[in-house]
């Protein structure tokens, strides 16, 4: 996706131009995303539709606070994202070394909590297959089937994205080098697309009550 | 160009020709090694490697297609068990439609062509396009894997609640094959849509884009649209197999439906992915062999793209007897009669290109009448289904098995094959002998119509699918379409034989042996590795054929032509 940054490729004329393909192809490839998690969606949006009480009986077992305190804490990150690749454009190397360190870090904190979570949610007997005791009925089990393989399906995007913001500072620290900001902008991008889709399914799982 | 070494007659002499000049520089002589091969990101050898594993794949294919018509020759299960049967339609499907036919087109004359034609050096991103058929070739691994793990029995449609929880074959293995090759076609269609977009050549505007390339430009929106689609009802069915969590088991609170919804949100649209590059290369042929201009530009190419978004609103007409609502089922069958008119405005503008023109008989050409011909007739039938009633009559019948087979096989194939005739050329740099060409072409279409046309027979009388034991009134038309399939055995096996010998024995083809017009006919014959010595700069619209006469041609178009030397 993200050519050689620095170097021309042969199949095009100027370096914006492959610049402006680079960040063209990531935008398609983040569409192949969303419409990825477009499936599970619709399996949620069926759920409620044919079984509405179960559905907002299961959401209320969710842990509101942690799922909104993991909202901020992806929010936030994406904001430094953001700002880390306009200190890419700017040449501020340091700066942009410290912003993607902290947004690693938010990242982390996000799986923490979200792990933290399901240990919870274990403990409550939420958990189909390993420990149902809380579970009424299929609906209840097919929401939170539904919840592990969205929200887990989504902590591996979360993982994929902070791989991408990590090869940023490591080994040998891309985005000092990228005074385009083409590799910076792409991971951002893919690390916003993180945080829109937590954004929809936030409510879809937790708030819909 | 320089005029080819050698002048010696092949035929009189039987000897190979040596290389031309332009082979020995050609991206063909870039390396001989296998590693210089497997580690191309050249465009060209991308798409050789894709062709020569998809044509692989389509005698897989062949063969669980030999077996299921040679079970069918008796009313009596005297070939194949009963799961035996149900497993090499399952094969036949699954690797026809994800392994053939969805990359068939796109990915080997896409591929090829597409920078060609529009002045670029390569496609946008090379290494992902060495990823797809790497992703691809590991995707029909897998399919191959089924096999020896026991079959797979579901069809190519592994509805639920079959497939995810009483199916006892290596359902698993061939979810997991189609959910890899998905990522192939994304990687393709991610490609080319930037491709087209990024990569214009100076004076490339959109209108002056070949008709091939808007095919395949709508055919990369459904490839990056759809395919993410089945990948996740996939993953779904394989959730539920592994950890039975539910999502299509009605006891559990889920839905069996919702699978169908899924899989023909992407099937459907992937219909499109595999008609409408075919569509590509018969504008293409037609406009060549009739040497004028297209009629309609901006209707064929919107066609294409119309096509491409209408079909996304069309699954349902899957479904009219699944039990969804009878207005879900009403406002499905109108969207899919509508998009009907794209396709028909496309045979209409076909037919009036060929009007007055100035015509070619020979191979390529005949492949693309037969494909609007069998196209039509699949479409027609095609609307036929759109119908509710009729539908309900005939759903699950050799109707429906006819009619995609008029539209996948007698369409596709049949342009895949005209693709392979018209710009073999190119790709070889040697001309064929169009004797044969147009013999072949002909006998694929006569083997075909007494192949499916039966089947139409049979499905209205009442013949379901996937059944290989049936009433021994059926007998006749099935032992009709059998010994049609044989011949159109024999008829797809000609071309391999010839296109080889071409390989050595065929004459040198010139940078232009139709006469086309085109960017990818101004390069030698085969391209170098770089497609153009300069940056080609375009200033006429596409298919510019002069007025009653016809454009430059290198040399003559057919090897017969030419003996005199």
């Amino acid at each position: 996706m993200m050519g050689e940054v620095g170097r021309l490729q042969p199949q095009f004329p100027t370096l914006a131009r492959q610049r402006e393909a680079d960040h063209f192809g990531m935008l398609i490839f983040l569409t192949t995303e969303v419409l990825i998690f477009g499936g599970l969606f619709a399996a949620l949006f069926v759920l409620r539709a044919e079984h509405g009480a179960e559905y907002v009986k299961s959401s209320k077992a969710m842990h509101l606070w942690l799922g909104g305190l993991n909202t901020a804490v992806l929010l936030t990150s994406s904001a430094v994202v953001a700002l880390m690749v306009e200190a890419v454009k700017a040449g501020g190397a340091r700066l942009a070394k410290w912003l993607l360190s902290g947004a690693i870090a938010l990242g982390l904190m996000f799986l923490a909590i979200k792990f933290t979570e399901y240990g919870l949610e274990y403990r409550d007997g939420l958990v189909p297959h390993l420990s149902p005791r809380n579970l009424h009925g299929g609906p209840d089990t097919l929401f939170m089937d539904l919840y592990f393989a969205a929200t887990g399906l989504h902590a591996l995007h979360v993982t994929a994205g902070l791989a991408l913001l990590a090869s940023l500072i490591w080994p040998f620290g891309a985005a000092p080098r990228d005074s385009s900001a083409v590799l910076a902008g792409n991971a951002a991008l893919y690390w916003h697309l993180v945080d829109v889709i937590w954004v929809f399914l936030y409510p879809t799982l937790y708030l819909a009550r | 160009m320089t005029e080819a070494k050698s002048q010696v007659n092949p035929r009189m002499s039987q000897e190979a020709i040596p290389d031309t000049a332009e082979e020995r520089v050609s991206y063909l002589a870039e390396g001989h090694t296998l590693k210089s091969w497997l580690t191309t990101t050249d465009h060209k050898r991308i798409a050789i490697l894709f062709l020569l594993s998809i044509t692989f794949f389509f005698f897989c294919g062949g063969i669980a297609a030999a077996l299921i018509r040679l079970d069918l020759l008796t009313p009596a299960p005297d070939l194949l068990s009963n799961d035996g049967y149900n497993r090499a339609f399952s094969l036949h499907g699954i690797i026809m439609v994800w392994f053939f036919l969805i990359p068939s087109i796109p990915t080997t004359f896409g591929n090829f062509l597409i920078p060609l034609m529009i002045g670029a050096r390569d496609l946008a991103f090379p290494r992902l396009n060495l990823a797809s058929w790497y992703i691809f070739v590991l995707g029909g691994l897998a399919t191959l894997a089924t096999v020896v793990l026991g079959g797979v029995d579901t069809g190519w449609t592994f509805y639920t609640p079959f497939s995810s929880t009483y199916s006892n074959g290596a359902v698993f293995m061939a979810l997991t094959a189609v959910f890899i090759s998905g990522f192939s076609s994304i990687l393709t269609g991610i490609n080319f849509i930037v491709t087209v977009h990024k990569l214009r050549c100076p004076g490339m505007t959109w209108g002056r884009l070949p008709l091939f390339v808007w095919a395949h430009f709508a055919t990369a929106i459904i490839f990056v649209l759809a395919t993410p689609v089945l990948t996740i009802a996939l993953v779904l069915v394989a959730l539920e197999r592994v950890f039975g969590i539910g999502i299509f088991d009605p006891r559990l609170g889920g839905d069996p439906l919702l699978f169908q919804h899924l899989f023909w949100f992407y099937s459907h649209p992937a219909v499109y992915i595999m008609i409408l590059p075919a569509m590509g290369v018969v504008s293409e042929l037609i406009t060549n062999a009739a040497h004028k201009q297209i009629f309609g530009y901006w209707f064929v190419a919107g066609s294409a793209i119309a096509i491409a978004v209408i079909g996304f609103m069309v699954w349902g007409h899957h479904m009219f007897v699944s039990g969804q609502s009878a207005y879900a089922s009403a406002i499905f069958s109108f969207l899919s009669i509508v998009v009907a008119v794209p396709s028909a405005i496309k045979v209409y503008n076909w037919t009036a290109t060929l009007h007055k023109g100035d015509i070619v008989i020979d191979g390529p050409l005949l492949y693309a009448l037969g494909f609007i011909g069998l196209f039509t007739v699949g479409g027609l039938t095609g609307l036929m289904l759109a119908m509710l009633a009729i539908d309900v009559h005939v759903t699950d019948t050799y109707f429906v098995v006819a009619h995609f087979h008029f539209i996948m096989v007698g369409g596709s194939v049949s342009a895949f094959f005209g693709a392979l005739h018209f710009w073999w050329p190119k790709v070889t740099g040697r001309l064929y002998n169009d004797v044969w060409a147009r013999l072949s072409a002909i006998l694929i279409f006569c083997g075909f119509v007494m192949t499916f046309a039966p089947q139409f027979l049979l499905g209205y009388e009442g013949m379901p699918r996937r059944y290989h034991v049936y009433p021994a009134v059926f007998q006749p038309l099935n032992v009709m379409s059998s010994v049609g399939a044989s011949i159109l055995a024999v008829a797809y096996l000609l071309p391999f034989t010839y296109l080889f010998w071409s390989l050595r024995y065929g004459k040198p083809a010139g940078p232009n042996p139709w006469g086309a017009t085109g960017l990818e006919w101004t390069t030698p014959s085969p391209p170098p590795k770089h497609n153009f010595e300069t940056v080609p700069i375009v200033d006429k619209q596409a298919y510019c054929y002069p007025v009653g006469g016809r454009g430059e041609q290198s040399r003559p178009r057919t090897q017969k032509a030419d003996d005199d030397g």
